[in-house]
């Protein structure tokens, strides 16, 4: 018993709010996409994406911010890609997603060998600086897991507040929601709803590029292969543990923290548990609780993923 | 397709001829239904060959190596063919519950599992005969794809769980398992490297042509789609699948039990999967590696999009990208481009493949124009 209790460090929060981060940023764009009724399955490969071209600005421009400028500028290229084959052309919501997945993890590997060739040890460049909050950061216990972290990591935590605000608060988030629950109606009322989603698409492209930019610049400073690992799924995950609500989806970010940062830390103990289901741990625990969830998805927006056909 | 009202002129709506403007825009549409998966993959071979000038390699030598690895030779043949068996067995059960409406990304996982259950049998019960242990290892592996199809489907059925995201998530479980599974308790004897002992000689697939891989694999794969074509098109069960994926609160109201339905679509699809990955097993690879059909899940869906979700389309597409699989190896190495460069070319054809749907707007306005033209020339009408 005293073993388990072990984990339960000072340093296992810090990891835990840590982790939690880029799940949680990635979250907030998907929750105001799937709010406007669209569901992209393409957050994986745009944290992909995400993370390997924010290296690749670093290394340009020699500037870690460099680097998130152009992950975030192809955010929205992404954005508008996804969008443009899924509200103009009205393909397969989730099949596109897969095609972006598939086509992020092919050339972000192929990107990295032509740029770098192959090495032994990945190219290290200049990432982003942990910020220690002024006074805050001295706080006892909670100053070093909540207030010294890297300035996107805050950014994460932040856009949580903005989009229950911007969701429930002003008018554009009623015109987001009503877009999603009934887009004919919506468009009845005067609402450019086709506008309005390419508009969320692009949000949702960059916070993922961003959140994608977390994983390879304040965590590391550098891109391998796959470095999402699953971290878009937990995302879009978390949107239906949280019932599209952003407080909620935050604590859906949490608990895949929790597990990732458990993950971790039993590896770092040479717990005797194989490295590949302890890789899993975070997956299958995004299983059970979808699993437990089941149905109770009153919250679900009514046009989510079907195409919208403007008269 | 009888909607012709809007696609018409208002100014003189009685001298069309809606009949034969419908008999048109079927002609059309039934040169579509090959146009456009044909069209889907040229396109998506053109942007790929922009990715290939920009790596200052030439596509032409690309394609020309891609073709002739993988109809160059009867040997190229029938690796294209080995490599198209997994890929139209698991694009079929995709097909069949996509008929239905469900979207079935888990193929990745049941493939895997699938694979896992036919190791098991054909390494252990060595001492059983061919006739008997190759049926019992396949079974073993569809059993194993339905286990894995089972909990989505299930959830998905009773209480309306999202259905991607469970097998997505599965996905990646069955990876872990996969790869925990190759380096530990499966682990070939006094091996080194992470994969499972060699199956059984009686175990192993018989090749069906001398000098060739092409094993038995291929006619498994054949007999299933024709069966599936009859279960789809022929059948009252078939006939209650479709009506599903069109309204299902029609099919609810007409009988139709569609929640059991939709579980036995899944388990289906899942055993499909499963057999795919025991054919692989006991046909090609012969032990279990970890990622022994990376990709084929995701690439089975594109097939069962660009066949048009019929089991025969199905067939033909999942003969196209086998070809397209066996030919990367010989491309990549002959065009100096890097491994990953194969996964680039799934994602841009899928991506295609996925918006191509676009294309069938054009027979029916195709259909008008040519109408409208022969109305021009003769004055008085059709």
């Amino acid at each position: 018993m005293e073993n388990i209790l072990a984990v339960l460090t000072q340093e296992f929060f810090y990891a835990m709010i840590r982790m939690a981060s880029p799940i949680i940023l990635a979250a907030m764009g998907e929750v105001m996409l799937e709010r406007a009724g669209i569901f992209n399955l393409g957050l994986e490969g745009m944290m992909l994406f995400g993370a390997f071209f924010a290296v690749l600005g670093s290394f340009l421009f020699h500037s870690a911010w460099a680097g998130v400028a152009l992950a975030m500028m192809v955010g929205v290229l992404l954005g508008l890609l996804f969008g443009w084959a899924v509200i103009s052309i009205r393909a397969n919501q989730a099949v596109t997603g897969t095609a972006i997945n598939i086509l992020a993890l092919g050339m972000t590997s192929m990107l990295a060998r032509m740029i770098w060739g192959v090495m032994d040890v990945p190219l290290s460049v200049s990432s982003i600086d942990v910020f220690a909050i002024p006074l805050l950061h001295k706080m006892p216990l909670l100053g070093y897991v909540l207030f010294q972290h890297s300035p996107l990591v805050y950014l994460a935590y932040l856009s949580v507040p903005l989009a229950a605000f911007v969701l429930y608060r002003t008018s554009w988030g009623l015109k987001i929601r009503a877009i999603g629950e009934h887009p004919k109606a919506a468009e009845t009322m005067g609402i450019h709803v086709l506008r309005w989603k390419y508009a969320m698409a692009i949000i949702a492209g960059s916070c993922a590029t961003l959140a994608g930019s977390i994983l390879s610049l304040s965590f590391m400073n550098l891109f391998v292969d796959n470095i999402s690992a699953g971290r878009g799924f937990m995302a879009v995950v978390s949107v239906i543990l949280g019932q599209w609500n952003p407080w909620g989806i935050a604590m859906g970010g949490l608990i895949f923290g929790f597990g990732n940062a458990l993950q971790m830390r039993l590896q770092s103990f040479g717990i005797p548990i194989p490295t590949d289901l302890l890789l899993i741990f975070p997956i299958f625990l995004a299983l059970i609780v979808v699993l437990i969830s089941k149905g109770s998805s009153a919250a679900r927006p009514s046009a989510l993923a079907k195409p919208y056909y403007k008269e | 397709m009888t909607q012709t009202g809007k696609c018409v002129e208002p100014a003189e709506p009685a001298q069309v001829n809606y009949e034969q403007l419908d008999l048109l825009i079927r002609k059309f549409e039934n040169i579509f239904y090959i146009l456009v998966p044909v069209m889907a993959v040229l396109i998506s071979l053109v942007v790929v060959g922009i990715f290939i000038v920009i790596q200052n390699a030439s596509p032409l030598v690309a394609y020309a190596s891609l073709f002739k690895s993988s109809f160059g030779s009867l040997y190229d043949v029938s690796n294209s063919l080995n490599r198209a068996v997994p890929l139209i067995l698991t694009g079929l059960g995709i097909a069949v519950a996509a008929r239905a409406g469900i979207m079935n990304l888990g193929g990745e996982g049941q493939i895997i599992l699938g694979g896992i259950f036919a190791t098991v049998v054909a390494v252990n019960l060595y001492w059983l005969p061919s006739a008997l242990l190759i049926p019992l290892s396949i079974f073993a592996g569809a059993l194993g794809g339905a286990l894995w199809a089972f909990v989505p489907g299930f959830f998905y059925a009773k209480h309306g769980t999202n259905i991607i995201i469970t097998t997505i998530l599965l996905n990646d479980i069955a990876i872990g398992i996969l790869g925990m599974l190759v380096k530990g308790p499966m682990k070939e004897a006094g091996g080194y490297a992470p994969q499972s002992a060699v199956v059984a000689l009686s175990a192993k697939l018989p090749f069906l042509i001398d000098s060739t891989r092409l094993h038995v694999g291929i006619l498994i794969a054949v007999v299933l789609v024709l069966l599936t074509q009859v279960l789809v098109f022929r059948s009252s069960a078939g006939h209650e699948i479709r009506t599903i994926g069109e309204n299902p609160n029609f099919a609810r109201h007409s009988g139709v039990n569609v929640k059991t339905m939709q579980i036995w679509l899944m388990l289906g699809a899942g055993a499909l999967a499963g057999v795919a990955g025991s054919v692989e097993i006991l046909g090609s690879q012969h032990r279990l590696r970890s990622g022994f059909l990376a990709n084929y899940g995701y690439e089975a869906l594109a097939v069962a999009l660009l066949g048009q979700k019929s089991p025969i389309g199905v067939l033909l597409a999942g003969v196209l990208f086998g070809a397209l699989k066996a030919g990367r190896g010989g491309m990549v190495r002959a065009a100096e481009l890097p491994v990953s460069f194969s996964m680039v070319l799934s994602g841009v054809i899928i991506f295609f493949v996925v918006i191509s749907p676009i294309m069938m707007k054009f027979p029916r306005a195709i259909a008008v124009r040519s109408m409208n033209r022969s109305r021009t020339k003769s004055p008085q009408g059709s």
